[in-house]
């Protein structure tokens, strides 16, 4: 972990107010794993005041990118960031992340709601070539599908504008009952609803899941304590997102 | 330029401490932070069991500052004593223990556990967390609480005991007068103050537990406020604490009568920030020729008998 002022390299627009920042690091590069995330100093300010996490989307060399949404005054300021300009970033943090390297499994199932996908490239990224990769996408309509860095793309939207009409959990459990799939894993991230509908499928079908957990945070590494996810763990109530996650076992959540 | 601090025997490195709960107990940063910059480290609030804490959501971004519930989540005493002091051992600043409990008894006992081990240096006793129904505020709105709390722990133990008060009253003066009265060495002033946010979109209260503490630099003019209050009520030192962000920040503290202060939420934001602040003090000592950072003490530059708050004291 280190802190470190980053010269940004790019900012764009990559879907309808859902911006792509990366920006030079050599040594959160070098660190950083799937799942993994950095938590951004916006501005020396006072408001807004505390730092923002980000899911590391890709690493390029010594290129780090980061995916948002604008939401609020945070976001919106480092849309409106500029080349050349620095970033205070802490990273890579958390030590949960997500298992990708080992031979217990074949196919890697991604599957993410909304901007849930922003952690997907990496993932993808550092997958083992024998490794098959389906990545199924949910989202409000076609403006807000980011299919950038991801492979064999199947897409559900709620309004129907492309692919499948409905939840991405529905738009899985189809293929899973069409498709024979060689021993699958499932890589998630999403809104909470349909981590829920995903949990049940992942034990009804019983395919192991990973799920990357998003939260408000402040410190990012466990100083604060304002973090917690309630665990089926024995002995400890809660789990901190940001020091034990961000990537729990879907069946060891509380949702 | 002497920027050393005396509390009974401890001599603290200088007057920038890591407020409790901002810090955890001081072993998680050090890859981060030079920590013998700090004046000394105020550990997470230690309970004599461990606290699982508040359910999510725990805190809430507000305007210039942070809304917080955690609810004193900790390892608890005897895990502290068994990991963490340990870890400690060779950091080149003090390390206060901060004790909160639901009981006199409690506090008590945590502090008997502790007093032994050499490398705690004093306690900072939690009588002001907003986040919990038992202990806490229930305590430190009470003068004969914090009377009796102060007068308990004081006969056990001959190390620096800092009561931590809470603005969450009318007179906080009025506790910082009973906490010296027990026999205190120093007053933490202030925690957090009660506060409350809403999502206007679900109708809920952004915290799970409906009402969090209030911390940042939104609350540093209360601060203030409170520790001249306080700075002139007692002969005790005052550790200023409320929205310290910047050496100035510091400075404004120790002018209206801190004789030390302890950053919080700012090290959320930037770990590295308590040492900044040192070393902007110690800058502006050398510039203003000032030779020990105790004359800036309480040297505020009017005729403070014009504050309503003098009629009170």
């Amino acid at each position: 972990m280190i802190q470190e002022h980053a010269p940004i390299y790019t900012v764009k627009e990559i879907a309808l107010n859902i911006f792509q920042l990366s920006f030079l690091s050599p040594s959160i590069s070098l660190g950083a794993l799937p799942g993994q995330f950095v938590n951004v100093r916006v501005e020396d300010s006072a408001v807004p005041l505390l730092r923002r996490p980000f899911s590391i989307s890709s690493v390029d060399g010594e290129i780090v990118s980061i995916i948002f949404n604008v939401i609020g005054l945070g976001t919106k300021l480092l849309s409106q960031k500029k080349p050349g300009e620095t970033l205070d970033v802490l990273g890579p943090l958390g030590k949960g992340i997500f298992p990708f390297d080992d031979e217990e499994y074949r196919t890697a199932l991604l599957i993410a709601g909304g901007l849930g996908v922003a952690a997907f490239p990496f993932l993808i990224s550092r997958l083992p070539s024998s490794k098959e990769v389906v990545s199924f996408l949910g989202a409000r309509s076609s403006s807000y599908v980011v299919r950038h860095g991801l492979k064999n793309v199947r897409i559900a939207t709620d309004d129907g504008s492309e692919g499948f009409t409905g939840t991405v959990v529905e738009l899985m459990k189809m293929f899973l009952k069409e498709n024979p799939v060689d021993r699958p894993r499932i890589f998630s991230c999403g809104p909470m609803p349909m981590m829920r509908a995903l949990a049940e499928l992942s034990l009804e079908k019983n395919i192991p899941c990973y799920v990357a957990l998003e939260c408000e945070m402040a410190c990012g590494i466990g100083l604060c304590q304002g973090c917690p996810v309630e665990t089926v763990n024995a002995g400890k109530k809660y789990n901190l997102v940001c020091k034990d996650g961000p990537v729990f076992e879907i069946r060891n959540v509380k949702f | 330029m002497n920027e050393s601090f005396v509390l009974r025997d401890v001599r603290f490195n200088n007057r920038i401490f890591v407020a409790s709960g901002t810090f955890g107990y001081g072993d998680e940063v050090a890859e981060l932070v030079e920590l013998d910059r700090l004046g000394g480290i105020m550990t997470k609030s230690l309970s004599l069991k461990p606290r699982d804490g508040n359910p999510p959501p725990r805190i809430t971004e507000t305007a210039s500052g942070m809304l917080n519930s955690i609810g004193l989540a900790n390892i608890g005493v005897h895990k502290f004593i068994e990991a963490k002091i340990p870890a400690l051992e060779n950091l080149a600043c003090a390390v206060i223990a901060n004790i909160a409990a639901s009981t006199v008894e409690e506090y008590c006992d945590v502090l008997e556990l502790l007093d032994p081990y050499k490398r705690v240096d004093g306690f900072e006793i939690n009588v002001s967390c907003p986040n919990v129904k038992e202990g806490g505020l229930s305590f430190g709105t009470d003068r004969t609480k914090v009377a009796l709390i102060t007068k308990e722990l004081r006969k056990r133990t001959r190390k620096p005991l800092i009561i931590k008060l809470t603005p969450n009253v009318t007179h906080i003066s009025e506790f910082a007068r009973a906490a010296e009265a027990e026999g205190a060495d120093a007053v933490s002033v202030i925690n957090t103050l009660i506060g409350m946010a809403v999502n206007i979109h679900t109708k809920k209260p952004r915290l799970s537990t409906v009402t969090g503490g209030l911390s940042g630099p939104a609350i540093k003019p209360v601060a203030l406020a409170k520790v001249f209050e306080v700075y002139k009520s007692v002969k005790i030192p005052v550790f200023g604490i409320g929205g310290i962000a910047t050496w100035e920040d510091a400075v404004e503290f120790f002018l209206v009568g801190a004789s030390a202060v302890q950053v919080g939420t700012k090290n959320f934001v930037n770990p590295a920030s308590a040492i900044e602040i040192s070393k902007g003090v110690a800058e502006y000592c050398v510039h203003h020729s000032i030779d020990n950072v105790s004359q800036l003490v309480g040297s505020l530059n009017a005729d403070t008998g014009v504050s309503v708050i003098q009629s009170w004291l």
